[in-house]
């Protein structure tokens, strides 16, 4: 029975995934999950993933969710490159350092931001107050400032000379605000001279196939049907506004 | 003196914080020799000058082993996991086991270590520091989503099984056991009205032993200083 993958690539941890499997040349059964259609809550999906969350895989009998876990999970299995997630025990810790902050420390931030930009004005029909985009702004700031300044350093890459998972997820959560429209490369150099190398190791085919969609996300958006939607407003009221 | 090695594992905690009490846990459950630096966040200790050169993000747990600088209790946890010799059963290394780990720790983050501390912030922390009351209508909300979390904590990870990623404790009750402690410094316990995470409490305490009540010593001074305040 073949690896089944349960993605909806407008999400960050879908796209990280997708990518990885798709370069290390992992064959995987492509099963779509429309996230912003409610999916993940249909009854189906929850026979393959308690949690209710995509990313999922299904691997023979064994279900898994959480990108980080997926994707560590595969690498074990197919033995991937090293570089991807380091053997070696300190270069290993690296990347479990930045894994870890980023669920707080960017993940957060770029997710707000899509959400305040696109996906709230559509759902609830009115613009979000200034102050709270404002908020979201600096705080979304702050993170790419620690990502140049502290995960970067002076290094080509988070956790050294080559490419991990940690650069995988870092770049999709980045991505995700710039397919509201914001261009956080701007005025960057650091962070700019670092996409280029993470976009030329994963391939920039395969990269603008996983990030297709985000970036249509503008266009893709006002032609949603709002009603559709609608539940997600209680989520939005608590989070958000 | 003959044939002892200088300690070279340091960790700069600061009790009150969860991810550190669960360090902390782990080093003296395992008996991984260590040297601890107390910084106490409420005394602005993680805010000095050597602090900040040391994590310039001035926050804890911090390690130091001989001179590689780790931040995030996730990753040191598993570090030091890896590193020692320790029970397989923290950190297995089967990968379907080590995948049901690592699934549970990156939920973490975003589900029970922020909903426990929201409510400890808005009940205790923030109160503490403003001297205004807490705010009823914040605390109402965050202890909605708190509640939220456990249920899912029962119906998800501990559905069918004793501890949350299978038989045996691992680096997953570590972490959540020390999330859900943190309210009762406030006072409040939150597991008192659910019978199948007090259980699941008390077999992590019991595999503990008596590094789960040291570790928590300070968030129970805390409570009890508190409750006399009121």
């Amino acid at each position: 029975m073949a690896l089944e993958m349960y993605l909806d690539l407008f999400s960050q941890p879908c796209r990280s995934v997708y990518i990885f499997a798709k370069k290390n040349n992992i064959s995987f059964d492509f099963r779509k999950v429309s996230l912003l259609e409610g999916e993940q809550y249909g009854e189906e999906f929850g026979k393959i993933n308690m949690i209710r969350k995509a990313p999922a895989i299904r691997d023979g009998d064994f279900c898994l969710a959480e990108s980080i876990a997926i994707m560590k999970y595969l690498a074990e299995k197919y033995q991937t490159s090293d570089h991807w997630y380091p053997a070696d025990l300190q270069k290993r810790a690296r990347v479990n350092e930045y894994l870890s902050w980023q669920h707080m420390g960017i993940r957060m931030h770029g997710s707000k931001l899509f959400w305040l930009r696109l996906l709230i004005p559509k759902i609830m029909g009115v613009e979000v107050p200034k102050d709270k985009m404002d908020g979201a702004l600096e705080d979304l700031e702050g993170s790419l400032k620690l990502i140049e300044e502290k995960f970067i350093g002076d290094k080509p890459f988070i956790a050294g000379e080559q490419i991990s998972l940690a650069d995988l997820v870092a770049i999709v959560e980045i991505m995700q605000p710039v397919g509201s429209g914001l261009d956080v490369f701007e005025g960057r150099l650091k962070l700019s001279a670092w996409r280029d190398r993470v976009q030329a190791e994963i391939g920039k085919e395969l990269f603008d196939e996983a990030h297709q969609g985000i970036l249509a996300s503008q266009e893709m958006v006002k032609n949603m049907d709002s009603s559709k939607m609608q539940v997600f407003k209680p989520k939005i009221l608590r989070f958000f506004l | 003196m003959a044939g002892r090695t200088a300690v070279e594992l340091e960790v700069y905690l600061d009790l009150l914080s969860q991810p550190c009490r669960a360090i902390h846990i782990f080093l003296n459950c395992n008996k991984i020799p260590h040297k601890v630096k107390t910084v106490a966040i409420r005394k602005g200790e993680n805010r000095t000058p050597e602090y900040t050169k040391l994590n310039p993000m001035q926050k804890v747990p911090v390690m130091v082993d001989k001179d590689f600088v780790l931040t995030e209790s996730d990753a040191i946890l598993k570090y030091l996991a890896t590193k020692y010799d320790v029970p397989g059963n923290w950190y297995p290394r089967h990968p379907e086991r080590r995948a049901r780990v690592d699934e549970y720790t990156a939920w973490h983050h975003t589900n029970t270590r922020p909903h426990a501390a929201k409510v400890f912030l808005m009940e205790v922390l923030l109160p503490f520091m403003t001297g205004q009351p807490a705010d009823p209508l914040k605390v109402e909300r965050a202890l909605a989503d708190l509640s939220d979390t456990l249920e899912k904590l029962e119906n998800m990870f501990l559905k069918r099984q004793p501890f949350l990623c299978g038989d045996d404790i691992s680096l997953a009750d570590l972490l959540a056991m020390c999330e859900l402690m943190q309210p009762l410094g406030g006072g409040r316990d939150i597991l008192k009205d659910r019978p199948k995470l007090l259980s699941w409490k008390s077999r992590v305490q019991s595999a503990l032993g008596d590094s789960f009540d040291k570790a928590h010593t300070v968030l129970y001074s805390f409570r009890d200083r508190s409750k006399a305040k009121l």
